[in-house]
């Protein structure tokens, strides 16, 4: 241990150097979210003392701000210790588990994300091929991506409940909604990326339009394409979160926001929340590695 | 034989700035086996009148022929590859996968196109990379193997757009030095663009000096050097005097109106 230290302080160790900054950062944060759970919850400890007619010391005051059942800001302990109990404390099949309603979040977020990007490619397909597509999807994609989600999300759950579908489906709908657009963006961008003298070469070599697009233009926009996917799957699951607020549903990461926000169990919706950006993260790095897989597979990785 | 035959071909682009004046009035007949350079200041249209015979822009007016047949038609009979300034070679092939490419386009068998691979990789020196990225390899090595891709489906003809421009001057020596080899041992007919004189007199059969505004042909130079020309020759009188004629053409057209 110590010599690690040692050693990573002697700049030799490249892992803890990056580590440091790393920590430094995270220390600060935590930090800061102390000061501020102290700040914003001794009004009420204050108060309750006030009208028990006793005086805390400052102490006192720091132990209690930080030990609220339902605090206004729940310190960073215990918040923790709320994930720690939702993930290890419950079995997985438990209502109460953050593992169970994880899943039920992550099942229709990789459904969304799936129709998301398959859309996102079709229609970028469509436009770089489709004068007349170039032209109309665009200013569509833009217009949908304006409307805010959360007045679209209530829509369509009330709509494909009428017609008997709940559950994964219209949450992965509400999530393809928001991911098929950097897809989309990212994908005409990408098959867009061969300069006039690769295509004139293509043209020299009297090649057609289906062999341009799979020798050219598909590679070309991989780089694109992955970026656009980190950024998609975040989005999926922030629709997926919006998609099970609305019909006060009852399984999901969404679910337990809001049964959080009702009974004022604010651990508990920081609790979810983080949840939610662990998924997200997992997520992101899961595509990250994939990336790294293929454009290496590719030799386009150095 | 007449590999490439032109005549009174002019070509005009619609700008916002009005009509410009690429190519005027341009009459020329490359015969088969010819090295043929062209040489003029930027905007004398010697890249548009090399993409013109690749039916990569289409003539206003006049005839081109390339191998008897419309220049679409022999682009579609792949009667030519084409060399540009950059390789432009796919960074997620190999170098004998960048070759490959043509060959799979135009749907050669496996076997063949192993063959034709290592065949022109060989040509240009190139055989021991074939596995290799276009990033691990020099600028002058990429731009050999962009010449090995255009060569691989046996064209007759190859043009060539200023394909060392790019590359330093030891660079371009020993490249023009390969070249010339190479069109010996392949006798292909070769379409070269270049803005170097000593470049253009060291490796053509025949030299055309061309003057922009409007794009036209000033003079045609058929050059009296024997076809075995070491470095060296660039030293003797006949080349000089040759440089001067083609020094004198450019000047002669130019205008800085």
């Amino acid at each position: 241990m110590t010599e690690a230290v040692a050693r990573g302080h002697g700049g030799a160790n490249p892992g803890l150097r990056s580590a440091l900054p790393i920590l430094t950062v995270l220390l600060a944060i935590v930090a800061i979210w102390y000061l501020a759970a102290v700040w914003m919850n001794a009004p009420w400890v204050r108060d309750q003392a006030a009208r028990a007619d006793t005086v805390l010391t400052s102490g006192e005051l720091i132990r209690q701000t930080l030990t609220l059942e339902r605090p206004v800001l729940p310190a960073p302990h215990q918040v923790a210790a709320g994930l720690w109990e939702g993930v290890a404390g419950q079995k997985i099949t438990s209502k109460r588990s953050l593992v169970w309603h994880g899943w039920v979040t992550l099942s229709a977020t990789l459904a969304g994300f799936a129709i998301g990007t398959a859309a996102g490619i079709g229609l970028a397909v469509g436009i770089v091929h489709n004068r007349a597509m170039d032209q109309s999807v665009m200013p569509w994609a833009v217009a949908s991506q304006t409307v805010p989600i959360l007045a679209i999300a209530p829509m369509v759950i009330v709509v494909f409940a009428s017609m008997g579908i709940t559950g994964l489906l219209p949450k992965a709908i509400i999530a393809a909604w928001l991911s098929f657009f950097p897809v989309l963006v990212g994908m005409v961008k990408g098959l867009r990326t061969p300069d006039a003298m690769q295509l004139d070469l293509m043209h020299s070599w009297n090649a057609s339009r289906a062999r341009q697009f799979w020798n050219l233009r598909l590679p070309s926009s991989l780089p694109y394409l992955f970026a656009s996917l980190k950024v998609a799957i975040a989005a999926a699951l922030v629709g997926t979160i919006v998609g099970e607020l609305p019909a006060g549903a009852t399984a999901g990461l969404g679910a337990r926001l809001l049964s959080g926000s009702y009974y004022g169990q604010t651990v508990q919706i920081w609790s979810a929340l983080f949840a939610a950006a662990i998924l997200a993260a997992a997520l992101v790095m899961l595509i990250g590695a994939v990336e790294r897989l293929t454009l290496r597979r590719m030799g386009m990785a150095r | 034989m007449t590999a490439i035959e032109a005549r009174d071909v002019s070509l005009t682009f619609q700008t916002a700035d009005g009509p410009v004046h690429a190519l005027k009035d341009v009459s020329l007949t490359i015969d088969r086996g010819d090295f043929v350079s062209f040489i003029g200041p930027s905007g004398c249209g010697k890249t548009t009148f090399l993409r013109a015979i690749a039916a990569l822009e289409t003539p206003t007016a006049g005839t081109l022929a390339v191998a008897g047949m419309t220049p679409d038609q022999a682009r579609r009979r792949r009667a030519y590859g084409y060399v540009f300034q950059a390789p432009g070679l796919y960074p997620w092939r190999t170098i004998a996968g960048n070759v490959s490419l043509p060959l799979e386009i135009m749907g050669f068998s496996r076997a063949d196109r192993m063959q034709r691979i290592a065949r022109v990789l060989d040509l240009v020196d190139l055989s021991s990379f074939g596995g290799k990225y276009p990033w691990q390899l020099s600028g002058g090595m990429q731009q050999r193997a962009s010449i090995a891709r255009a060569l691989a489906f046996d064209a007759d003809i190859l043009l060539m757009d200023e394909p060392f421009g790019a590359l330093d001057e030891i660079v371009r020596d020993r490249l023009n030095e390969a070249l010339l080899d190479l069109w010996k041992k392949t006798g292909k007919t070769i379409g070269f663009v270049t803005h170097s004189i000593p470049e253009a007199v060291y490796l053509s059969t025949r030299i055309v000096v061309m003057s922009p505004r409007p794009g036209r042909i000033t003079r045609v130079i058929d050059s009296p050097l024997p076809p075995e020309r070491p470095l060296e020759i660039r030293d003797t009188p006949e080349f000089i005097a040759l440089a001067q004629q083609v020094r004198e053409g450019l000047r002669e057209g130019h205008s800085y109106d």
